[in-house]
């Protein structure tokens, strides 16, 4: 098979096509990106996707709605737990089911927690690009497998949760669990303060990030981009704060944002939502009461999938996952499988911009800005 | 299958005696193999959520460094080890065949997770290979989903017995007209062309999944989609309500 790609000024002698990927030890997986050069500026990039396509949509329409939710933690396999999440709303409004109080915060606690892990991979894969090779890895991955302790601890997997439940959690946190949480929000800051003093004001990195990929307002809105991405522009738009799903309206925590847009703003706006959730964090744990954990009208839902039906209708719940709004959309024929499931995922949709991002920039830039944007590859192939 | 033995044929007080001389006694097949076994380089090569767990390993908490084999390489020239960690599509098996074909004898290939073993949790999928065996030898298979990165080092030494049991008289790559150049599927418009090579898997008779589940789940063709306007229209007052 022979592969096209229509750059803009294609046969002029002065380009160069380079293929990246899918094999590349910076594409985050394995995306492919085909890069027109002149000299070193880059004058044209093409994303080839597809290359991790595992049928999600198609594999829900032969599904029970409940079976559906491990297939969501494989999205996103860095924060699983916020893909239940969002799954999880779905069902639930589908269905209309209500939510234990206790639940709820049992839920943001866990999501708020899944972010964390995210942001410190993030960050951690973002310097692996720059070059720092390995270092700042291995710090970030030191914490997070304190949390990921702890995730086994309660949900019984490492990576892959699967702890939600529509209607609720799978199982209740006891007091150690919620000392354990503790613990981590007490020492985290102590561990952010030691990597910022790293990174933060570290030479090599800001020359290296400083001013590379901005992403101007008007493009960022006009190509639907979400997330820290679209923060780092210096838009202040959070569904936790828009939509206030779940329980969110009632903890008191900001929305960081950056000024210019470059990817050193998208490495600082990430390294500030880990404080704001760690404040989340402290309220939830503060002030989570005692009660039920799965609402009693979603037993039938979950003690006897194949026989739930869901009345005709449609549903899509929304959530700021780590990377963006994570949307799930769900179409109800009533039979017991869904006709419809569509996830919008948010890594996708904020790769969009990428060429736009890129032109201008030299080649090592690229590698930055595909970082900074923080891309899972099974959320963006599905 | 254990770790090649010193069988040198000199008894062991003299052995030591000689040790203690500074003269080393051993076997070119002991050495040879502690010296590949100890030091295996992987390919740096993520391919879905197994990766994960496959850096997990990687560092600090179970640091595969312990194993000789924290050198991740990311040209697969420099490799003897291909760690297939997550999903093979159909779309990605022709780049993982060409990527071992690429790695210079002598090479392994380990299968993490149940997606590159048999497709996992995706086999019911139209895009994914049900087992990345159907073209290259695998070594080592580590089931999980995602296996943790224990089960990775376990996997590990697995492969680092294998290659202490090999002989380097009849080892292959020694022989003469060695070619172990695996055919590159090519990904057509219905899958993968040929489906499988003949030559390393060849189709079971039986239907393992129905036996194991006892029916294969059939699942009816939906041809109507629904109609949402009528579902959200207002329902009409009964009749008899009105009155
Ligand atoms: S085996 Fe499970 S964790 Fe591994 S790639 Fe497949 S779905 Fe992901």
């Amino acid at each position: 098979m022979k592969e096209t790609f229509n750059f803009k000024n294609a046969g002029n002698a002065e380009t160069l096509e380079i293929n990246f990927g899918p094999q590349h030890p910076s594409t985050h997986g394995v995306f492919r990106m085909v890069v027109q050069l002149n000299g070193e500026k880059i004058c044209g990039l093409k994303p080839v996707f597809g290359y991790l396509h595992r049928n999600h949509e198609q594999i829900a329409e032969n599904l029970p709605y409940a079976a559906m939710m491990p297939y969501t933690d494989r999205l996103d396999y860095v924060n699983a737990l916020a893909n239940n999440f969002g799954y999880a709303l779905a069902i639930e409004k589908l269905a209309g089911l209500e939510v234990p109080e206790r639940a709820e915060y049992i839920r943001v606690m866990m999501a708020e927690l899944a972010r964390v892990v995210n942001h410190i991979t993030v960050i951690g894969f973002m310097l692996n690009d720059l070059g720092a090779f390995f270092t700042p890895l291995l710090y970030a991955f030191r914490e997070r497998e304190r949390i990921l302790d702890l995730f086994e601890e309660i949900t019984g997997s490492r990576l892959m949760c699967n702890y939600l439940r529509p209607g609720g959690v799978k199982r209740d946190l006891t007091d150690a669990h919620l000392a354990a949480i503790r613990a981590i929000v007490t020492k985290f800051p102590a561990f952010l303060k030691e990597f910022e003093a790293l990174l933060t004001k570290n030479e090599i990195l800001c020359m290296r990030c400083q001013n590379i990929g901005i992403l101007p307002v008007d493009a960022a809105t006009n190509a639907g981009i979400t997330g820290p991405v679209l923060r780092a522009s210096g838009v202040n738009y959070d569904i936790r704060k828009v939509d206030a799903y779940s329980i969110y309206n009632r903890f008191d925590f900001k929305i960081p944002l950056g000024q210019k847009g470059d990817a050193y703003d998208r490495y600082y706006v990430r390294v500030l939502e880990i404080r704001e959730s760690l404040k989340i964090l402290e309220q939830a744990l503060a002030k989570i009461p005692q009660g039920d954990i799965v609402n009693k009208k979603a037993f039938p839902l979950l003690k006897m999938p194949r026989n739930f039906k869901p009345p005709v209708g449609e549903a899509y719940a929304r959530i700021e996952s780590p990377k963006g709004e994570l949307g799930y959309y769900l179409v109800s024929d009533g039979t017991p499988q869904p006709w419809r499931y569509h996830v919008r995922a948010p890594s996708l949709i904020n790769l969009t911009l990428l060429e736009e991002m890129c032109l201008g920039q030299k080649i090592a830039d690229a590698i930055i800005i595909l970082g900074s944007i923080d891309i899972v590859l099974g959320e963006t192939d599905r | 299958m254990g770790f090649t033995k010193n069988k040198a044929g000199v008894d062991t007080p003299l052995r030591t005696e000689l040790a203690k001389k500074g003269v080393v006694w051993t076997t070119l097949d002991f050495l040879y193999n502690w010296g590949r076994r100890s030091s295996i380089w992987p390919m740096q090569f993520g391919l879905a959520c197994c990766a994960f767990e496959m850096i997990a390993a990687a560092c600090a908490r179970y640091d595969i460094a312990r194993f000789g084999a924290e050198l991740f390489r990311a040209s697969p020239r420099q490799a003897d080890l291909m760690i297939i960690s997550g999903t093979v599509t159909k779309k990605m098996a022709p780049q993982v065949v060409r990527l071992y074909n690429q790695m210079p004898e002598p090479k392994y290939a380990l299968t993490m997770g149940a997606c590159a073993i048999s497709g996992g949790p995706f086999i019911d999928g139209y895009n994914v290979l049900r087992g990345i065996d159907r073209y290259i030898p695998v070594d080592v298979h580590l089931p999980g989903c995602p296996p943790r990165p224990e089960a990775l080092l376990h996997g590990l030494m697995e492969l680092q017995k294998k290659i202490a049991s090999q002989e380097i008289q009849k080892t292959a790559w020694y022989q003469k007209g060695l070619k172990r150049e695996f055919p590159i599927p090519e990904f057509g418009p219905n899958g993968l062309i040929p489906k499988f090579n003949p030559e390393v898997w060849q189709p079971s008779k039986e239907n393992p999944r129905r036996e194991h589940y006892g029916q294969t789940i059939l699942v009816g063709k939906k041809l109507k989609a629904p109609d949402l306007e009528l579902a959200a229209a207002p329902q009409p007052a009964a009749p008899g309500a009105a009155a």
